[in-house]
C-alpha cells in the first residue's frame, strides 16, 4: 500500500483524459453490438411444448459446463454443491491470498486460470461435444445417427474408495504442509487448511472425471445416504 | 491561407464563448469551456454522472492496458440492456397463450422491434462475457488486496446476478430453447440438499414436489404460466434493482478504496 500511495501521486484530470478513453470505447462497443444485431438474429424455435423433449435439452451456454458435469456427478454434486462452493471460493480470494508479487504469485495465478480454462473447456464440450442422448459428437459428426447408449458404470468397492479417498484428502491436506513448509508458514494454519480444501475439491473434479472416462467408475463413495 | 484558417479559427471561438456565456447556457452548465485546469476539474465535479470519477485520476488507471476497460463495459452493457429491454416490455406479455406470438410481431411486425430483441439477447450474451474477463482483470492486478477485499467480494454477488438475469430471460420467449432449458437447470434445484425434493436429506425437512425449492422457482412443479410470471417479475424489476443497487455499492467502494488500484511495482508475467 505505501508504494501504491507514494506513486499514485502522478495524477492526470479526469477530462480529457480519462472521459474521451470512456467515449470511444462506449462508441466502439455500441458499433460492433450495432453491427452484430444487424446481422445476426437471436434463435427463436418453435412454441415451447411440454409434451416434446428436445434430445439434447441443453441448458444456456454459460451453465453448460454444469450440465456436463451431471455426467460425473449426481446432480445435487453438479448442480448445487459445485456452483455453491465456486462462488463460495471466489469470494473468499481476498481473505486467503497471502498477498505476495512476482513468482511466488504463480500458484494463486495457476489456480485461478487453471480453474477458468476448466470452466470454460467443460461449456465448449457441452456446447460442441454432446448429441443425443448426450453421447459425444465430434462437431463435425451427424447427429441424426443415434449412438448406443453409454456402456454400464460402476461403483468402486468401499474397501478401495474409503482409502483412496482419505488417502487423497489426508495426503493433499499434509504433503504440502512437509514438501513447502515456507508455504504453509506465510499462509497460517486456518487460510492453509481452507485453500488446500478448495483446492483439493477442485483438483477432484477433473481426477473424476478421468476416473469416469478410463475406467467408467460412476461412484468413488457409496453411504446409504448419497453416493459421490 | 494561414490567415484564413485563423480566421476561421476564432469565429468559432467567439461563437463558443458568446453561447457558453449565455444565460440559457449557464443556466445548465456553470463553468466555461474544459480547455484549461479550472474548467476540466468543474466538469467532473459538477455533474452528478461524470462526478461518479475523481476530478484527477492516476495516470496508469486510465490506460486501456490496466483496466481491459472491462467494468466499465459491463456497467455500458448493464445500460444497453436497460433501454432495450424496457422497448421491449412495451411489447410483450408474460402469458404462455401470447408471448411466443409477441416475439413474433417483435420481428416481423414492430418497426425495429428484430433490431431491439437481438441487441437485448447479444448484449445480454456479451454481458456474461465482459464480466467475466474483468474479474480476471482485477485478479491478475491483485486488485482485491487490502483495502478492495470487500469491493471484490460485491463483484462475485455482481457475477451471480448477472448469470441469473441472463437465465431469467432465457424463458420469456417461450420458445422450444426457453421451455427445456429453464427445465434443464431448475431440475438442478430439485436436487439441493434438504430443499430439493430429490437432494440428498429431503426427507428430514419433510419436503416433497410440491413444497421444494425448484417449487418456489416455478410456481409449481412444470414450467408453465406461473413459472413465466415469476422469471418475468425478476428478470424486469427484481433482478436489475437488486443490481442496480450493487453496481451502486461497487462504484462508491472504488471511490472509497483509494480510486483504481495500483500502479503495482511487479505485474504478474504470464
Ligand atoms: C455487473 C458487473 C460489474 C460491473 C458493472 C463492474 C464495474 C466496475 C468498474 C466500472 C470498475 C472500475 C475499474 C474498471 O473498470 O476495471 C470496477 C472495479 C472493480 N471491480 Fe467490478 N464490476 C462488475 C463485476 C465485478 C466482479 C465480478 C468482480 C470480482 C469478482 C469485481 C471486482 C472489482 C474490484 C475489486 C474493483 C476494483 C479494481 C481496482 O481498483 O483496480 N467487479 N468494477
Amino acid at each position: 500500500m505505501s508504494a501504491e500511495n507514494a506513486r499514485s501521486r502522478d495524477l492526470v484530470h479526469t477530462w480529457p483524459h480519462l472521459v474521451y478513453r470512456e467515449l470511444c470505447a462506449l462508441l466502439a462497443a455500441s458499433v460492433v453490438l450495432w453491427i452484430v444485431s444487424l446481422l445476426v438474429d437471436a434463435p427463436l424455435e418453435e412454441l415451447a411444448n411440454a409434451t416434446l423433449t428436445p434430445n439434447p435439452a441443453k441448458a444456456p451456454w454459460y451453465f453448460l459446463g454444469l450440465q456436463e458435469l451431471l455426467v460425473y456427478f449426481d446432480p445435487w454434486i453438479a448442480g448445487v454443491a459445485i456452483p455453491g462452493l465456486i462462488i463460495l471460493g471466489l469470494a473468499a480470494i481476498p481473505y486467503l491470498d497471502p498477498g505476495e508479487d512476482g513468482s511466488r504469485r504463480r500458484f494463486a495465478l495457476s489456480v485461478y486460470l487453471g480453474g477458468l480454462a476448466l470452466w470454460f473447456v467443460l461449456i465448449f464440450i457441452g456446447t460442441y461435444c454432446r448429441g443425443p442422448n448426450w453421447a459425444w459428437y465430434w462437431p463435425w459428426e451427424d447427429q441424426t445417427v443415434i449412438k448406443p447408449t453409454l456402456p454400464l458404470t460402476r461403483a468402486l468397492s468401499p474397501a478401495i474408495g474409503w482409502p483412496a479417498v482419505l488417502i487423497y484428502l489426508g495426503g493433499g491436506l499434509l504433503a504440502p504442509r512437509l514438501i513447502w513448509r515456507d508455504f504453509f508458514a506465510r499462509l497460517g494454519i486456518v487460510r492453509y487448511l481452507t485453500v488446500m480444501g478448495l483446492l483439493l475439491l477442485m483438483i477432484a473434479v477433473p481426477l473424476k472425471i478421468a476416473l469416469r472416462l478410463a475406467f467408467n467408475v460412476k461412484y468413488v463413495l457409496t453411504t446409504p445416504w448419497f453416493n459421490v | 491561407m494561414g490567415q484564413q484558417l485563423r480566421g476561421r479559427a476564432s469565429l468559432w471561438r467567439r461563437t463558443r464563448d458568446r453561447v457558453l456565456a449565455s444565460q440559457l447556457w449557464r443556466s445548465v452548465i456553470r463553468h466555461g469551456y474544459p480547455d484549461e485546469n479550472r474548467n476540466r476539474i468543474l466538469v467532473i465535479i459538477s455533474n452528478i454522472f461524470l462526478h461518479l470519477h475523481p476530478a484527477r485520476v492516476k495516470r496508469h488507471g486510465v490506460k486501456l492496458r490496466y483496466t481491459w476497460c472491462m467494468g466499465g463495459l459491463s456497467a455500458f452493457l448493464f445500460f444497453v440492456l436497460t433501454v432495450t429491454g424496457v422497448l421491449l416490455m412495451f411489447y410483450y406479455v408474460p402469458d404462455t397463450r401470447r408471448a411466443y406470438q409477441d416475439m413474433k410481431d417483435l420481428e416481423h411486425a414492430v418497426l425495429f422491434g428484430k433490431l431491439m430483441r437481438n441487441m437485448h439477447r447479444w448484449a445480454a450474451h456479451a454481458m456474461v462475457v465482459t464480466v467475466i474477463l474483468h474479474m480476471t482483470r482485477v485478479f491478475l492486478t491483485g486488485s482485491y488486496r487490502p483495502p478492495r477485499e470487500f469491493n471484490w467480494v460485491i463483484g462475485v454477488g455482481l457475477l451471480v446476478l448477472t448469470l441469473l438475469l441472463s437465465f431469467t430471460g432465457y424463458l420469456l420467449p417461450w420458445d422450444q430453447l426457453a421451455m427445456w432449458a429453464i427445465t434443464v437447470g431448475t431440475n438442478m434445484a430439485e436436487a439441493t440438499p434438504f430443499l430439493g425434493a430429490a437432494g440428498p436429506f429431503h426427507e428430514l425437512l419433510g419436503i416433497t414436489k410440491h413444497n421444494d425449492i425448484r417449487f418456489a422457482l416455478l410456481g409449481g412443479t412444470i414450467v408453465d404460466q406461473n413459472a413465466l410470471l415469476r422469471f418475468y417479475v425478476l428478470h424486469c424489476i427484481a433482478l436489475p434493482l437488486i443490481g442496480a443497487v450493487l453496481m451502486a455499492v461497487h462504484f462508491w467502494r472504488v471511490r472509497k478504496d483509494g480510486g483504481i488500484s495500483g500502479p503495482h511495482g511487479k505485474l504478474p508475467k504470464l
